[in-house]
């Protein structure tokens, strides 16, 4: 991972497979929003309304996918000070947020008729709309500080204390009585989702996720040339 | 015209479903929008000013650039 961390060499990458993600993460979301709206079955119990899963859970796995990865990225910025890792956790938290709030909102649309309540303070509701205030906070600290290189460890601390989160996230459903269902694809023995439903949900998450990963080349490189524009701008004031 | 009528009336829950599927792509896309909007911006400040600055120190300085 070090080689890749020179953002000249970090570049010269992205520019090469980013069209190709583009492409795998607009083909797969075209299949699997086929699938989940024309192939895969209504629910026996929930009806058509089950369709919602096709959006809320895809959402809700990037939500704690962005946290882990600006987690990580946070780490390696604290510890091996490495020139990217502050670029990728800055470029990744919007997303991140956004796919918050979709879980958030789409999750709403659903237990609504469901549940008969757009929201309950339980255990899977509650730390989920924590997630997304730290996505907040994290986004808050970046831009909090004069110096850049301060704001973005202030907000790696926030980030890693905030990892706590994520266990508590996936856990929740087991740990404390909701009205939220236990995880049904991400188990120990293995899903126990009906095919007809799996994988329209798979094509929707590995799309969800390579759209992630195209989006963050994207910003990453928009910050890597905000980056030189402020060094240029330095200069040019040292200059004058 | 019955199927397509079922199709969108969503046995019902279409208030809900749409609704759902409407919010994610109009989020996903303006999202996109917004970060090639800002990468396009920044690549043209960035061609402003290496036609404005001489070349030699602005390659020192982009190479110490770090986070910003």
């Amino acid at each position: 991972m070090h080689r890749f961390a020179n953002p000249g060499r970090f570049l010269r990458l992205s520019n090469v497979i980013l069209p190709w993600i583009a492409v795998l993460a607009a083909g797969l979301i075209a299949v699997g929003l086929y699938l989940a709206l024309f192939v895969s079955p209504a629910d026996y119990q929930q009806g058509e309304s089950v369709r919602i899963m096709y959006v809320h859970v895809p959402s809700a796995w990037m939500a704690m996918f962005i946290y882990t990865v600006i987690a990580a990225a946070s780490a390696s910025s604290l510890i091996w000070r490495h020139p990217l890792a502050d670029l990728v956790a800055k470029a990744s938290s919007p997303i991140g947020a956004c796919f918050t709030f979709l879980a958030l909102v789409t999750g709403s649309l659903w237990g609504k008729p469901m549940w008969g309540t757009w929201w309950v303070w339980d255990a899977r509701l509650t730390s989920v709309l924590v997630l997304f205030f730290l996505y907040l906070g994290h986004m808050a600290l970046m831009g909090a500080f004069d110096s850049a290189t301060r704001g973005a460890r202030a907000a790696a601390i926030l980030a890693l204390v905030g990892f706590v989160n994520v266990p508590i996230i996936k856990f929740s459903v087991e740990w404390w009585s909701t009205l939220h269902q236990p995880a049904s694809v991400l188990r120990l023995d293995g899903p126990s989702i009906h095919p007809s439903m799996l994988w329209p949900l798979l094509a929707m998450g590995l799309g969800f996720k390579l759209y992630y990963l195209a989006l963050m080349l994207v910003r990453v490189k928009s910050e890597l040339i905000a980056a030189r524009l402020n060094a240029r701008a330095a200069t040019a004031a040292q200059l004058s | 015209m019955q199927q397509a009528n079922e199709f969108f009336t969503m046995g019902g829950y279409g208030g809900y479903v749409w609704p759902a599927f409407g919010v994610t792509a109009l989020i996903m896309i303006w999202l996109l929008a917004a970060s090639l909007r800002r990468l396009r911006e920044n690549e043209n400040l960035l061609k402003q000013m290496q036609a404005t600055t001489p070349r030699r120190q602005a390659g020192r300085a982009g190479a110490e650039g770090r986070a910003s």
